[in-house]
Parts: C-alpha cells; sequence; structure tokens
C-alpha cells in the first residue's frame, strides 16, 4: 500500500527513476490493479464454437453464473486455440440484450405478440398436435398400402441442434407418424 | 475455404508454407483466391466440364495410378451390352423415360448380373415416381464377382467406357465451356498429376458451391472419380472433403432429421400392401461389407426406440414406422403448406422465411398454416413474417387475414447445454454446460423431452393403435434440477447396450435377435467403457496428427476413411512417405484405426457362400460396397447417371455445348404460378434475364443471419446488403460503385449496394461475355443490419437423388437504383415476365 | 543505473527508460505477416469482445433499418483505426500485370511492385487482381510522441515497453492525437477521452497473449517478445526471398528508424503506402529538446523585453 504522499504521481517523478514522468511516475491504481476478467471467472468450460463445422474449441469463462469471456480452447487439436471474426463473437451472441427470454404467443388473425406463460404453451403445442394428428391421419393410401402416419404436421430443424436432439427429434416424430421431418443438412 | 472455414484454413496455410500449391476454383475472386497459388475463375454451374476435363486428362495422358485403379476401382468391371452412353444418345444415358423424367437404371450394371445399390434401391416394390426418394449408400451388387477384365483393355470395361464418356472433354471445350483459359487449366491439370501417386496425394475441398445444384451430386461424384483415378482417396493428405457449414450439420444426417432416413444412413421404410422386417431387410441390405449387418442396425434401433416392447414375434415393431409414399422433403412439404394441406409447423433454430430457396413461397407456406412453433435464440424472421414480412409491404397478404398461430419458444444456446456436435470431419464433440439459460429459454432436448413427455401422458390409456408407437416409446431420461434432461444418457442411448444393459464397445457388437439396442449404429463406441468418449480432451499438443483422443470419430473413431487403400494390395504402404495403415504380418497397423477387419489377411479370399462382413476380400478396401471397390461407374444408387456429365443448370444464359441434352434430364421442377423458370437460352424471352448470379456467404456472417445480425461487432464489420458486380457490368449497365442497384429475377427484385471490383471479372463463352453477379446471402429484415434477402431471387429446381435446389448459378437482371417498393413490385415484376413471356405461359 | 531519457534514435529499453527497474518483463510486441492475412478479421472482432468496446456507428440496439454503412473501399467497412477500433484490417484490390512465370509461393505477382495497372486495360491476358490484406494496430513505438506530449500522465510506457492510455487519468485534451505519427490514436465521441490499442494490458499481467493474436486463424497476427519477434520476421523474410517473392519487406522492424522502432511491425507485400501506412514515420517530438531550447532561448528574450518594457515604462 502507497502512503498517500507515494500516490502522487508529481512526487515519483521527483524521487524515483522515472524523470519525465512517462513510465513508473505516472502508473495509475487502475492500471496498477488491472487483471484480465478470466482470472477473475468461477469456471471454465471447455465448449464448441457454434457456427461452421470445423468444431473449434472453445473455453467458456463464467463467473457467477455468467458468461463473461468466450476464446479459443488452445488444447484442441482442430483449432490450436483459434477462432473466426464468428467464433470470436460467441460472447455478443450468449450474451446478446436483443436476445429474446420469454415465451411470445401471436393468436390468429393478431396484429401484435402477446405474453403467454411456457408451461401453457407446452399444453398449448401438445393440444395441436394431437388434433392434427387425429385429423390428418392417414392408415392406409387408396391402394390399400399401410401408411400409418400424418403428413398434417412437418418439422424443420437448423443444423446447430446436438445430436442428441436431433436424436429425440426423429424418435418422437417417427412414433407420432409424422413425415416430413427435414433439417437443414437438405436445403 | 478461407472466408467460411477460417479456422480450418489455417491448416491449408500451413501446407502452402511447407510448399503445398494451392488451387481455388470458384466464379468469385474471394479471400482464398487471394492467399491460393492459383485462382481459376469458372463460369458458374460449370464444374462438371472442368472436372471432366481432368479426368479426360488424367486418362489420356495414362496418369492415371494404375494399379490403384486396377485393384480398388472397378475400372475392369464389365458392363452390360445394352449400356448406352451419353456419347451415344446425345445427353442422355439408356433407360431414360421422357414421361417420368427418370431412369430405368438396369441397364447401367455389370454384365452378367442384377446390380443395385445397398441400403435403398433394392426396395423393387416401389412404385416407379418414388424410386428417387430412396437414398443409395453405396453398395453394390448382390450377386459374386461379376465378370471383369483386369488389363482394362476390353471396350466394355468401366475404364474404357469411362475414357469414352470423357473423350471430348478436351482442354479447349473447357475453355468453351467454363471460360478457363487452355493455358490455366493446362496448369492445374500438371499440378494435381505431379501431386499424385505413389509418393504425393492432392485433396479436394469443397462446400454448398458443388451442392447447391441440379446436379450437384454428380459435382461430387466427379471429384470421386478423379481422386479414384489419382488413387487420392484412403490415403494421407487425399480425399474429398466436404466443409459443412453448420456446427452439426453432419450430425444432422448421421442421426437424420430427415423424411427418407433413419438414424445412421438406414433407408426410412416405404409403403407397402405389406413388408415385413425381413423383406425391408432383404431389399435395403446388401450381402457383403458391413451393411450385409443392417439386420442387427435395424434391429437394435427398434430395441433402442421401443425397448421390451419389440419383440422377435412382432418384428421388433417394425410396422410402428410410419411409411413413405414419394417425396416429402422441405420444398414438396412447403407447398403443401401453401396449398394449406400441412396444418402445422415446427421450426427449430432455422431461418426458411429468409433462409430457403424461393422465400416468398416458404412465406405462403407460412401463411396458410394454422400453428407454428419458432424456437430461436432471436426474433428471426420466420417468427415475424405476419407482421413484417415483405408480402406485407406489397399489399399480397395482410397481418389480420393471416390465421397462423404462432409460439416463439426462446432457446439456449450452446453455451447452456450439454450435448455433441458432429464436425465436418465426423468427429463428435461435447460441450458441456456453461451457464443456466435465461428466462424461458430451454434446450431444445428440454423441449422435446417434455413434449413426448406430456404427448405420452395424454395417450397413456389410449386404445387406440394409433397410439401404440407413442406409448411403447422409451422416454426415461434422468432429469436434473431444472427438469432438463440428461444428454449424456441420450447419448448413452445412441451408444447402445448389450442385454445387460452395458454400454456396447462398436457396431460389430450390434446383433439382430434383439438382443442389443442402439439409437444409431454408425455412433455406437461413443460411450464404450461407460465412457463419453467425445468429451475427451487429451490436448493435441501431447497427440500426434491425428489426435485420437480429442473427441470421437464415427465409425469406431477412425479418423481416415478406407484407410485400407493407404495400402497396397499386398499390404505394404504405397510409399514410406504416405504410409497410414498396412499389415504387419499378423494385423492392420499404424497410428489409425484401421478400417479394415483387423485380422483379415490381404490375402484372405472369401468363400462363395459368405456374408457381410466376412465376405470382404483382403484386398478389397472399400468395405461399405459390396465389391469393395470404388466405384468409377455407378451401376446403381443414382437417379441421373451412372457417370458424371456436364448439364446446364436450370438456367444459364447458354446452351450445353457438348449435347443435345440441355440440363440434368432427371432434375426435379416445380411448374407452379409461384415458381416460374426463366426462359431457354436462344427463345426470344430469355433476354430478359441475360446475367448469371451466384450466391455466396462472407467470413462476417453466418448463413442467413439469424446468429450474426444481431452481433454489433459482425455487424459493422459487413452492415449492407451488397453486389460484387464486375467495371464492365457495371459500365454496361449504369451501375455506380456505392449506388444502389437492384437483381430482377422472375420471382422477385431485391436491392443492396453496388460493391464495383476488379475481383469480378467477366468470361467468355465463344463470342459472348457471360457477366456474373456476386449476391451474398445473410440480409433479411430483421436485426442490426437488415437488408434483402438472396433467396427471394430463386426458384426450386433440384438436384434428383437429395432433393437439393440450385443456388449456386441461375440468371437475372440487374437495374440501377432501388427496387420499385409496395404493390408496385408486383407489378414491375409482372412486366418483367410478361416481357420475358412467362405470364401468359404459366397465369 | 539509471539510464538517460531520450525522445529519439535507438533505444534498448523503453520501459527501463521510463523508470522500470532491470528485471522488468522483456518488451513485447506484434509482428504482422500480411503474406498470410486471409482478411478475416477474427482479430478486430476479438478485440472488441475482449475490451468491450462499441460497435463504430451502431447506434441504439434494435433499432428498424440500416444503422450501419458500407464503405465501399473492398471489405473494409470499418475504415480504419479509431478510439474504438483498435485492429483494422485494411484491404486492397489492385489489378496488377498478370504472373508469366510458375505458381510462387504466394499467389503474388513477381514483378516488382507497386505496378497496379490502370482500370480499362485489357483483362484478358496480362493482367490480374491482387487482393491484398492486412491487420493494422497502435506500433507501440519505442519513441512515442503521444505519450511525450501527454500533459497529464494519462499515456505511459508499461513494464512491458508497450504504450498505455490510462482511461482514469486522460481528461480528453487531445494533444496525443496529432502527435501520433501513424494517425492511430483518437478521441471517443460522447467520451471525450483518447483511446487506442492497449496490447490488452490486462491480459498481460496475467500470462496471456492479447485477444487478436490470440483468435488469429493462420498466424498472421504474432504476439511475443520483441527480439525473438524480429528473428522470426527476419527468417520469414528470408524465406519469402528465396521463393522468389521479392516484394516482402519488413516494416517497422528497424530500431534506427524514425520511432525508435515499432512494437508492432509488419510484413508488408507492397509499399507502405499501399496499405495507407507512411513511408517514413517520424516520431513528432524528435525535435523537441531544441525546440524546447530554442523556446527557452525564445521565452528568455521575450521576459527579457517585457521587462525592460516595464522598466522602460517606469522611467
Amino acid at each position: 500500500m502507497r502512503t498517500w504522499i507515494e500516490g502522487w504521481p508529481v512526487y515519483r517523478q521527483l524521487t524515483g527513476p522515472d524523470k519525465l514522468g512517462r513510465g513508473t511516475a505516472s502508473r495509475s491504481d487502475r492500471t496498477e490493479s488491472l487483471r484480465a476478467r478470466t482470472q477473475d471467472a468461477d469456471r471454465v468450460t471447455q465448449s464448441i464454437c457454434p457456427f461452421c463445422a470445423v468444431g473449434c474449441g472453445q473455453r467458456v469463462f463464467t463467473r457467477g453464473g455468467r458468461v463473461v469471456q468466450v476464446e479459443g480452447d488452445p488444447d484442441s487439436p482442430i483449432s490450436r486455440g483459434r477462432l473466426c471474426p464468428k467464433g470470436s463473437s460467441t460472447l455478443s451472441l450468449v450474451t446478446a440484450p436483443e436476445r429474446v427470454t420469454t415465451v411470445r404467443y401471436r393468436r390468429p388473425h393478431g396484429t401484435e405478440w402477446e405474453d403467454l406463460d411456457l408451461d401453457t404453451a407446452l399444453d398449448m403445442i401438445v393440444d395441436r398436435v394431437l388434433t392434427t394428428r387425429r385429423r390428418t391421419w392417414q392408415e392406409t393410401d387408396d391402394e390399400g398400402r399401410h401408411l400409418r402416419r400424418t403428413t398434417g404436421i412437418a418439422s424443420l430443424g437448423g443444423a446447430t441442434l446436438d445430436n442428441e436432439e436431433n436424436y429425440l427429434m426423429k424418435k418422437l416424430y417417427t412414433a407420432l407418424g409424422a413425415v416430413q421431418i427435414e433439417n437443414q443438412a437438405r436445403i | 475455404m478461407a472466408e467460411a472455414h477460417p479456422v480450418g484454413f489455417q491448416w491449408v496455410m500451413e501446407a502452402k508454407r511447407r510448399g503445398a500449391t494451392v488451387i481455388h476454383v470458384d466464379p468469385r475472386f474471394t479471400r482464398t483466391s487471394a492467399v491460393a497459388d492459383l485462382h481459376v475463375p469458372i463460369r458458374a454451374g460449370t464444374d462438371i466440364a472442368f472436372l471432366g476435363g481432368l479426368i479426360h486428362h488424367v486418362l489420356e495422358t495414362g496418369a492415371y495410378f494404375e494399379e490403384y485403379v486396377r485393384a480398388y476401382t472397378n475400372g475392369p468391371m464389365l458392363l452390360r451390352e445394352d449400356f448406352a452412353d451419353t456419347e451415344d444418345l446425345d445427353g442422355l444415358f439408356s433407360g431414360f423415360d421422357p414421361e417420368t423424367g427418370s431412369y430405368d437404371t438396369e441397364t447401367w450394371q455389370y454384365a452378367g448380373m442384377t446390380a443395385t445399390s445397398s441400403a435403398g434401391d433394392r426396395d423393387l416394390d416401389v412404385h416407379e415416381a418414388e424410386r428417387g426418394q430412396m437414398p443409395g449408400s453405396g453398395g453394390a451388387p448382390i450377386a459374386t464377382d461379376p465378370d471383369r477384365d483386369d488389363t482394362m483393355q476390353d471396350p466394355r470395361c468401366v475404364l474404357q467406357v469411362l475414357r469414352r464418356h470423357y473423350a471430348r472433354y478436351t482442354p479447349e471445350k473447357v475453355h468453351e465451356i467454363c471460360g478457363i483459359p487452355v493455358e490455366t487449366f493446362r496448369r492445374v491439370a500438371d499440378a494435381l498429376v505431379e501431386n499424385s501417386g505413389r509418393e504425393r496425394t492432392s485433396a479436394f475441398a469443397y462446400a454448398v458451391g458443388w451442392t447447391h445444384h441440379t446436379v450437384g451430386v454428380q459435382y461430387i461424384r466427379a471429384a470421386s472419380v478423379l481422386q479414384a483415378l489419382l488413387g487420392n482417396i484412403g490415403r494421407p493428405g487425399g480425399g474429398i472433403l466436404a466443409l459443412r457449414g453448420h456446427a452439426s450439420i453432419q450430425g444432422s444426417t448421421d442421426i437424420p432429421t430427415l423424411f427418407d432416413l433413419l438414424p445412421g444412413y438406414i433407408p426410412m421404410p416405404h409403403a407397402h400392401r405389406d413388408q415385413d422386417l425381413a423383406t425391408f431387410i432383404e431389399a435395403n441390405g446388401g450381402t457383403k461389407g458391413f451393411w450385409g449387418d443392417l439386420d442387427a442396425y435395424v434391429v437394435s434401433l427398434l430395441k433402442a426406440w421401443f425397448g421390451d416392447a419389440a419383440t422377435p414375434e412382432n418384428d421388433f415393431c417394425f410396422d410402428h414406422l410410419p411409411r413413405l409414399t414419394g417425396d416429402h422433403s422441405s420444398f414438396r412439404t412447403v407447398m403443401d403448406q401453401a396449398e394449406g394441406k400441412v396444418p402445422g409447423y415446427f421450426v427449430i433454430g432455422e431461418n426458411p422465411a429468409v433462409g430457403t430457396a424461393n422465400a416468398r413461397m416458404q412465406r405462403h407456406g407460412l401463411a396458410q398454416l394454422e400453428w407454428l412453433v419458432v424456437r430461436d435464440l432471436n426474433m428471426i424472421e420466420t417468427a415475424t413474417f405476419w407482421k413484417n414480412g415483405p408480402e406485407i409491404a406489397t399489399g399480397e397478404m395482410r397481418t389480420e387475414d393471416i390465421g397462423t398461430e404462432i409460439f416463439f419458444l426462446p432457446a439456449a444456446a450452446h453455451t447452456e447445454k450439454d450435448g455433441t456436435f458432429t464436425n465436418t470431419q465426423r468427429l463428435l464433440q461435447w460441450h458441456h454446460k456453461a451457464a443456466e439459460p435465461p428466462g424461458d429459454c430451454r434446450s431444445d432436448l428440454w423441449f422435446y423431452y417434455e413434449l413426448g413427455r406430456r404427448l405420452k401422458a395424454r395417450v397413456a390409456g389410449s386404445d387406440d393403435p394409433r397410439d401404440r408407437p407413442l406409448q411403447d416409446l422409451t422416454w426415461d431420461y434422468p432429469v436434473d434440477g431444472t427438469g432438463e434432461p440428461s444428454a449424456d444418457a441420450v447419448l448413452r442411448e445412441i451408444n447402445g447396450v448389450d442385454g445387460e444393459g452395458k454400454a456396447l464397445p462398436g457396431y460389430t457388437a450390434l446383433k439382430a435377435d434383439g438382443s442389443t439396442s442402439s439409437g444409431c449404429w454408425i455412433y455406437c463406441g461413443v460411450y464404450a467403457d461407460e465412457v463419453n468418449q467425445s468429451a475427451r480432451r487429451r490436448p493435441g499438443a501431447e497427440q500426434d496428427l491425428l489426435a485420437p483422443e480429442w473427441g470421437w470419430a464415427w465409425p469406431m473413431n477412425r479418423r481416415v476413411l478406407y484407410n485400407r487403400a493407404s495400402a497396397d494390395p499386398d499390404g505394404r504402404p504405397w510409399s514410406e512417405r504416405k504410409k497410414l495403415t498396412w499389415w504387419d504380418g499378423e494385423r492392420w497397423a499404424g497410428p489409425d484405426v484401421p478400417d479394415f477387419p483387423v485380422d483379415v489377411p490381404p490375402d484372405y479370399v472369401p468363400p462363395r457362400d459368405a456374408r457381410a462382413a466376412k465376405a470382404i476380400g483382403g484386398a478389397e478396401p472399400f468395405v461399405m460396397q459390396s465389391d469393395g471397390r470404388a466405384w468409377l461407374h455407378a451401376p446403381a444408387g443414382l437417379a441421373d447417371g451412372p457417370m458424371p456429365t456436364h448439364y446446364e443448370p436450370e438456367e444459364s444464359p447458354v446452351g450445353n455445348a457438348l449435347y443435345g441434352q440441355r440440363a440434368n434430364p432427371a432434375r426435379q421442377r416445380f411448374e407452379r404460378a409461384d415458381n416460374p423458370y426463366h426462359p431457354e437460352p436462344g427463345t426470344p424471352g430469355a433476354a430478359v434475364y441475360p446475367y448469371v448470379f451466384t450466391t455466396f456467404r462472407v467470413t462476417e456472417h453466418h448463413t442467413a443471419g439469424g446468429m450474426s445480425r444481431w452481433t454489433p461487432h459482425l455487424n459493422e464489420l459487413q452492415p449492407e446488403m451488397f453486389l460484387e458486380v464486375s467495371p464492365e457490368l457495371a459500365a454496361e449497365r449504369g451501375l455506380t460503385h456505392g449506388g444502389w442497384a437492384h437483381v430482377v429475377t422472375a420471382r422477385s427484385a431485391i436491392e443492396g449496394r453496388v460493391l464495383v471490383t476488379e475481383r469480378a471479372k467477366p468470361l467468355r463463352h465463344g463470342d459472348r461475355v457471360i457477366h456474373q453477379i456476386g449476391v451474398p446471402w445473410h440480409w433479411g429484415p430483421n436485426g442490426l443490419s437488415t437488408g434483402d434477402a438472396a433467396n427471394e431471387l430463386l426458384g426450386v429446381s433440384l438436384d434428383p437423388n437429395v432433393h437439393i435446389m440450385e443456388t449456386k448459378a441461375a440468371t437475372c437482371d440487374i437495374r440501377p437504383g432501388r427496387r420499385p417498393r409496395g404493390p408496385e413490385l408486383v407489378t414491375y415484376l409482372a412486366d418483367r415476365r410478361r416481357q420475358a413471356g412467362l405470364e401468359e405461359e404459366q397465369r | 543505473m539509471n539510464p538517460v531519457n531520450s525522445l529519439s534514435g535507438p533505444l534498448a529499453d523503453p520501459a527501463a527508460d521510463a523508470g522500470y527497474a532491470a528485471g522488468h518483463p522483456p518488451r513485447v510486441g506484434f509482428f504482422t505477416d500480411t503474406s498470410v492475412c486471409i482478411g478475416c478479421k477474427a482479430c478486430e472482432v476479438a478485440c472488441k469482445e475482449w475490451n468491450a468496446l462499441p460497435a463504430d456507428g451502431v447506434g441504439d440496439h434494435g433499432a428498424a433499418g440500416d444503422v450501419l454503412g458500407l464503405t465501399g473501399m473492398s471489405y473494409d467497412n470499418t475504415g480504419g483505426l479509431g478510439a474504438s477500433t483498435y485492429r483494422h484490417v485494411a484491404f486492397v484490390e489492385q489489378r496488377v500485370p498478370a504472373r508469366d512465370s510458375a505458381p510462387v509461393d504466394l499467389g503474388m505477382p513477381s514483378t516488382d511492385l507497386p505496378g497496379a495497372v490502370q482500370p480499362g486495360a485489357d483483362r484478358e491476358d496480362a493482367t490480374e487482381v491482387r487482393w491484398l490484406m492486412s491487420s493494422d494496430v497502435c506500433k507501440h513505438c519505442a519513441h512515442a510522441a503521444c505519450l511525450d506530449v501527454c500533459p497529464t500522465g494519462s499515456l505511459i510506457r508499461t513494464e512491458h515497453g508497450t504504450v498505455l492510455v490510462q482511461e482514469d487519468i486522460c481528461n480528453g485534451c487531445g494533444y496525443c492525437i496529432p502527435a501520433c505519427p501513424y494517425g492511430v490514436i483518437d478521441q471517443r465521441q460522447g467520451d471525450g477521452r483518447a483511446f487506442k490499442c492497449t496490447m490488452c494490458q490486462d491480459r498481460l499481467g496475467a500470462g496471456l497473449a492479447p485477444a487478436c493474436a490470440t483468435a488469429c486463424p493462420t498466424e498472421s497476427i504474432r504476439f511475443g517478445p520483441l527480439d525473438e519477434l524480429r528473428e522470426r520476421a527476419d527468417a520469414r523474410l528470408a524465406e519469402l526471398h528465396d521463393r522468389g517473392v521479392g516484394e516482402a519487406r519488413l516494416y517497422g522492424r528497424d530500431p534506427d528508424d524514425g520511432v525508435g522502432g515499432d512494437g508492432a511491425f509488419f510484413l508488408l507485400l507492397d509499399e507502405p503506402e499501399v496499405y495507407g501506412l507512411p513511408p517514413d514515420p517520424v516520431v513528432t517530438t524528435r525535435d523537441l529538446p531544441s525546440m524546447w531550447r530554442h523556446a527557452a532561448g525564445a521565452a528568455l528574450a521575450v521576459a527579457g523585453a517585457v521587462a525592460a518594457a516595464f522598466l522602460g515604462g517606469r522611467r
């Protein structure tokens, strides 16, 4: 801890080696206390970049449960710690103020969004899936071939879905009899 | 590659530093071209002519790797007498039916036998029109060894047929079609040949510039033929590398959310009056190679899905699977939506309202839904089309008239959930959850788990037979305190377990008797030894170049597919320099996991009655093919020809310089009022859309912008929609650098700032100058930087094998100034269509 | 030992010159090899993300319509270094004579440069396009005029030999801005204070490389002790010259140049002007001592005259 007089740059300039006050004599308290915020992270989590398919390693630094920095994982033999501009923007991607964090609902013919409780939304979607499925069920075609399906419910997934997510999707849809299940991988 | 995969490109730069020659073939001069040794500008949509020219060069100069071709490709196989080539039929192969626009592929097969592809094309009962929907995963003849001539001199052997097929793909023809100067072409050919053979290998890397065509599959095939001829497959530094555009787009086909596939490239069953599991297996499996164990893969999948309910007595619930009756792909579905036939739609991390070709048709589909669920990080255009879509501005739609009920559910980011992405080299990498998702944001895993849980609860007491699959569905996953299901448990189910519930070591342990389960056979082994192998993170610096202890690559953590081909038929490396897998006297050895039965010696000759893996000879590296060979000529499995052939795109400014047949005869077209195509070249209306445009991406944005248009630091770098034109085109059309211009097609018009650049160079085609316009496709109405979407311009015409649309080459006009706004846009487009003679024709 | 303070000429150890005791960390810097730059701008984004810098021109987030604009300067839309842009990638598009030789390492013309061909020349044969990219940054000069003119002591030399703006000290006087021979430092609108590259001083303290160098996919930006970087750069230059890339040159590497050598130096493939860099930068305070002497003399003369006037007036 510096005393008040030692904290005074002019004193330091006059008494120290930095006679022109261009270095040690002029260092501010903020400069002295600079720390990389990655040093103060509670946790570093290894992740994978969500953009293209190169699959660069990412290190996600969190503090107090919030992501404070995302950078390349030098351990990755794929990327060797590097990231492109998109990968480098990951912190902004996941902490964007524009990110929508509540359910939005637009009723038929509605002109504005409305709020909706997540649990209620799920139940409403379940209702619609069952109703539509019942209404559009095809047991056989007109030649008597077995179909046991619905062509009333379609799905289009992005290719940033995890394998586990795709797996549950395909599994559930197939059990429901939905066949128009598609992905960015085609388009 | 530098543009869209910059971090992957570090390896190219490193190779270059060590002396590799980097050649970039692209209609545009990009950041990749800037650092390549050679940029080869090419007319968009003519790559098969270019690659065919290289094949021609390799065959005519004798530069192919003869021993490799003889032993490891089907070059020596003899074809049937009644096979007719495009040289005989002016651009058609034998078997084409103009009525259905499809091929009967029987005459493409080997002499003296019936040949069909494995995993898909043998389902003979299926209606002819539905054949195209059946994926072929490679595969081969059912019968035993076909006739062959190992001297490869017989005029009916594949190598000679191939030589005749490409006889006219000369450097001069390449120049005429592609606009590539003969001298430039020769430099490419020389570099490729000099860097192939025993001591050296060359690699091809491609992205959607090759797949987004009406002949996209054949583009890749052309590279496969070339690389097989040069001996560049299964060897280090070789291959054909797909640079996929999304974090897990590879995973999305491996564990497909695709209509025609079950996990692990098993075809979805087609409709029949009566088909049991055995018939399905027989129709879709093979007798030789690893597809020969299809029964084990399918039964294990059904066990994973339906658990104890799946028994040998009930065919393991095979009838729980719904049946296909044709094309149920995305574009077909959207057209059905527009006609009001599909009430419900889930859109999960995808943005078709700006992200898919013919975006207007997409939005018309959305507007005819009863209900729509959108899950995303950001408020994307697919969720807001009813409020601010282009049709609201033109008056074609009114918000109040749109009956679509919309649920927007905010999604968790990758940092907020556990799970695996499969990258472009088949590597599964686990991403660990770092933080809780905010507010109502949830993972898609949570959403589907919760949806399934509630649906199962609702039908629990039902006695309706259609609810049985849902009732029987296994759906027990541990959840954490926030209700999030365990992705780890799901991955373990994908891996599969044995009868005692222990994680399986790999797909060769799968059984057809119901004693094993596995949600995706090619991923079996990812949870070997009860360890999440995808989460392994031994630092690369502590490993060799293959880094086998980082993540897990399917299949079996193998890093180079078909690596048996890196050794000669006797099992010795082709060269010390390029050795990877070799026979050490007792087993296949080397740093990689051998892609071969590990103890089958090179001289093994299978008995006549052997099947599946045991039927693979010791010198047959292509273990997924049931002839064990790489296919120069594909006797089965393709809808549009056994050998790649140059066809012009659906829309191009010139005719086909090689054949009377202009475009891919089997391509999928949709003649609809909302999907007009431009007039063919040479017809009077063609001049209305005289230029070529090609879509592209820039480094600073991601796809249609759903993940990049909300980030300030990316948007300041590429803040506006722009159009790249050459100085010559700018002069011809009066376009000003930095000013506005709009591009017009029969579908729509979009505007952008003009970027006049020397990088864009007109190409010559005979006495014609071809101008090509670069149109980036990252924009839409929402986000921090907004602009018109390139997908407005595109019509829908598809590759017949995979239903992928052509976005990389089409025709257009470009005019100075902004496009008309409001209802005037509709009138403007209609006027142009009338001038082109399209309006009377199609309306 | 207290080294002699100096404002120009070779300076082996700028940190020692600023009062840091022996044993201070080695001088670090950037070597930016533009021959492997792919213009991806990861450096720009990584810098802004780490330093929480605003996007230039981005106003209210989520505002409808464009809040940004295309500059029309190739793929460069940030325009230059500034108070919110500490790394900037320049894009230079030129038509140049075509190569007639076999492929060389860099895809660059083998003729002497600069040799841009004027638009309108025949494009079929004799010309081709060259697209140069280069990530610019504060040079962290051995003799930093910005630092020398700073009246508040906000700009300092750090223990790593770099030049740092202390934002808690800066009062926004702006003297540093015209002092910089490279036009790097700038005042942030709405804030008033001066900002520039800190070489991620906070990261250096934690033993980390700066954010830009950490991200750079092709190692175009290398960070490290300056001595090592100079050796590496010399080797790279020799390698390129061996491969026939005669136009490759180092910029800012020489300790004898007008700024005493840059802490951030470059390998360029053309004259510095092509990249928007001054060809022969000189520390603007080089003549400060003699100016002070002259000023002092003048001041004495004025004082004498004034005194004489007063004295005279009293007569």
